[in-house]
């Protein structure tokens, strides 16, 4: 399925090609950021006063603030923010003829990854025709979706069409100047997702940008909020185990995730950001703040994430736990290779009473990459029986690369309960060497070994993003064993 | 099947073994016995290619192949099989899934179609059954947990399940009470055919009253001091490797 969001992507700058759009030229805000160039894009958005009033406001505690440069284990190079562009309506890329054209180390992922063909053809961007037969199928989703109420649409549609909602929860997860780049996310941002699942409906399908039909270039500054209204379920899918390139350097999304009472959401993400090149060279700056509020008793949040992509992972996914008897999950796989640095983990904050939260976290570090995990669990004074498990693993592979753990507990009832399990292991010669005794080539056999490794939290996503991500794991740390 | 000619290796600068020469035809079963520290495991980790092992002498050829040239999971393809005698615990990794990924590999290189899920399930029920290796177990992941009699097993049923043309078990005795023996050796046994070599390695007699070899060499300071036919075990058991590994006092 997620592979299939590509298509709709690719699909999506089909329609520009051909002119379903007309307003789309080539159009570039001048460099660098002002309340100027916010008044510009919230215009060129039509959006309403009170949105522009709180971009502006984001905007002035931005300036303010300083980038997380300190804190977390993380070297990158100086971000010149004055530099960039923060308006760009949808580019028209130029568009390969066939596969010929497309890159051959795509190619040869896709083909790991075993996409068939013509899904090769629409990640790549290739133009061809029967892109039409997967417009009417996403149609026929969308239809389905409507007729229980389910709102699934871009953010700038949501601003349009359901403003009252989107004024009652943006921002309310996440406040506009949480932190440096959740702030310029809220300045600035351009697109994203918008979801709200009415009380009592189980969303009938997992949700993922496939079916958002009207996904546009949603850009370097994303922003999702997910609303379960009570008694609701829903399954959201971020991402694509198909490699992504970008031009952007830098990207800062903000996640919101609202769960009233008794609702669950489910949020799964496979991220696989360009990483740079072997030595280090370009890659994304992924600075990314995803927060869930469990507002109603008894409701429910999970996420569950395969990070393998990216230059510079800085990210937290976090439940803010208040109604009682909520949970929250954490399920998280990271591989690092190469030059890549990751400092990621998740906060749990405990404000009910009852509340219960778990953290899985596996990191695998291979080349002389660098992962942090990074991880507060916080009981407040109210939040009678709360309880954690945390576990962290930590696999390296190789001698140059490094994991750390950083987890902060900070309880402040005594009735809490807290547990917290690290290890540290290095991939075993003779897990290998068993493999291939049995005919098994050596990067099949580290894919297999770091497989179970992770299963733990590779059994927690949905089905088809799990294939993919297991083959995921293989790729990412190809070239990782002499 | 397995040629060793005036084999000398090396571990850290050390001279393990010094000039080992060995036939080992099709259908055949060998035994090499020896005290501890004699290169027992050397050889065979070195015949399976495990790294760490200097080869400064001599050769060996498989199928009439330069096995020393070739990588370990090549061997493997080729027929070369290792029953290890510390088996390996892969956590997480489901048995069923380890072995499928290894029959395929095999089936790769010989030209075979590869078997699905469903294929193989079945086929290593099958083959599982005469050892005893239910269901369960097959499901849990590799060597996690299991005792020294069932990993034991498990490695018979790898033998089974990738028909190799050599097999080398590497003192697959230790650790099992007399019933898993029986049941190792009974499995064993039962891939003893005409086109298959095996080679035998073990410190005790016992294993060789279940398995009866056709040829027993006694390896001792990295050499075969002694070789003869399927009573040279009882000998030994009499008088012990002392006489062999200090032949002078």
């Amino acid at each position: 399925m997620s592979d299939v969001s590509g298509q709709v992507e690719g699909l999506a700058g089909e329609q520009y090609k051909y002119g379903f759009v007309t307003d789309v030229e080539q159009e570039l805000a001048p460099r660098g950021l002002n309340e100027d160039i916010i008044r510009l894009i919230s215009e060129k958005k039509g959006e309403p006063e009170w949105l522009l009033e709180w971009r502006l406001n984001a905007y002035r505690g931005w300036q303010g603030m300083e980038e997380p440069r300190h804190w977390p284990k993380l070297t990158f190079e100086k971000i010149e923010y004055q530099n960039l562009h923060y308006y760009a309506a949808p580019k028209q890329q130029a568009k390969p003829e066939s596969l010929d054209e497309v890159d051959p180390e795509l190619l040869r992922t896709y083909e790991k990854l075993g996409i068939p063909l013509q899904e090769q053809e629409w990640l790549a961007g290739v133009a061809v025709d029967a892109v039409f037969d997967s417009v009417s199928v996403a149609t026929t989703f969308r239809e389905q979706l409507e007729e229980q109420g389910i709102i699934f649409c871009s953010m700038s549609e949501a601003v349009q069409n359901h403003p009252d909602l989107v004024r009652r929860y943006l921002g309310s997860v996440v406040p506009k100047t949480d932190n440096f780049f959740a702030a310029l996310n809220s300045a600035v941002f351009t697109d994203g997702s918008f979801v709200y699942i009415p009380p009592g409906v189980k969303c009938p399908m997992e949700l993922s940008t496939y079916f958002r039909i009207n996904a546009s270039e949603t850009g370097q500054f994303e922003r999702t909020l997910i609303v379960a209204d009570k008694g609701s379920y829903v399954s959201y899918l971020e991402g694509c185990t198909a490699p992504q390139r970008d031009e952007n350097q830098l990207h800062a999304a903000v996640v919101e995730l609202v769960a009233l009472d008794d609702a669950e959401i489910k949020y799964s993400t496979v991220q696989n950001w360009y990483p740079g090149d072997a030595e280090g060279r370009g890659g994304i700056y992924n600075f990314v703040t995803k927060r869930g509020a469990c507002r109603g008793k008894n409701s429910k949040i999970s996420w569950t994430q395969v990070e393998t992509g990216s230059a510079v992972t800085w990210k937290y996914p976090s439940c803010v736990l208040q109604g009682d008897n909520s949970v929250g999950e954490f399920y998280s796989v990271a591989i690092t290779n190469n030059h890549q640095q990751a400092d990621t983990g998740t906060k749990m904050i405990h404000i009910g009473r009852n509340t219960r939260s778990t953290i899985i976290s596996k990191g695998i570090s291979a080349g002389q990459s660098n992962q942090t995990y990074r991880g507060l669990v916080k009981v407040l004074p109210r939040g009678e029986g709360a309880r954690n498990f945390t576990q962290c693993d930590s696999l390296l592979i190789g001698g140059r690369c490094g994991a750390h753990t950083v987890p902060y507990v900070e309880s402040r009832n005594p009735d809490a309960q807290l547990e917290h399990e690290a290890t540290t292991s290095k991939i075993d010669e003779d897990q290998l060497f068993y493999c291939r005794q049995r005919g098994i080539d050596p990067e099949e056999a580290v894919s297999l070994v770091v497989n179970g490794f992770c299963k733990d939290v590779l059994q927690k996503l949905p089905m088809e993003f799990a294939v993919e991500a297991q083959k995921l794991l293989g790729i990412s740390l190809e070239g990782s064993v002499g | 099947m397995l040629k060793i000619h005036d084999l000398h290796v090396a571990v850290d600068g050390t001279e393990i073994l010094n000039g080992i020469d060995l036939d080992l035809k099709a259908g055949e079963v060998h035994a090499i016995m020896g005290p501890n520290g004699s290169g027992k495991s050397t050889l065979a980790n070195v015949l399976a290619g495990r790294d760490g092992y200097d080869v400064t002498g001599g050769g060996v050829t498989f199928k009439e192949h330069d096995l020393l040239g070739m990588a370990p999971e090549e061997r493997a393809r080729e027929g070369l099989f290792l029953a290890f005698q510390y088996p390996v615990e892969i956590p997480g990794v489901a048995t069923t899934t380890f072995l499928k990924h290894a029959v395929n590999a095999v089936r790769r290189h010989r030209g075979e179609e590869e078997v699905d899920a469903m294929g193989f399930v079945k086929l290593a029920r099958e083959k599982g059954r005469a050892l005893g290796i239910d269901d369960a177990m097959l499901k849990r992941p590799v060597n996690a947990g299991f005792s020294g009699g069932e990993k034991k097993r498990l490695e018979t049923l790898q033998m089974a399940l990738l028909e190799p043309g050599l097999a080398i078990l590497d003192e697959t005795d230790s650790g099992l009470d007399i019933d898993a023996l029986k049941t190792v050796a009974d499995g064993v046994n039962a891939l003893r055919t005409e086109d298959r070599a095996m080679l035998v390695i073990t410190h005790y007699q016992r294993l060789l009253d279940y398995i009866v070899p056709d040829r027993v060499h006694v390896l001792a300071q990295g050499r075969i001091m002694r070789s003869g036919d399927k009573d040279l075990p009882a000998e030994l058991e009499r008088q012990g490797y002392a006489d062999l590994v200090n032949p002078a006092a």
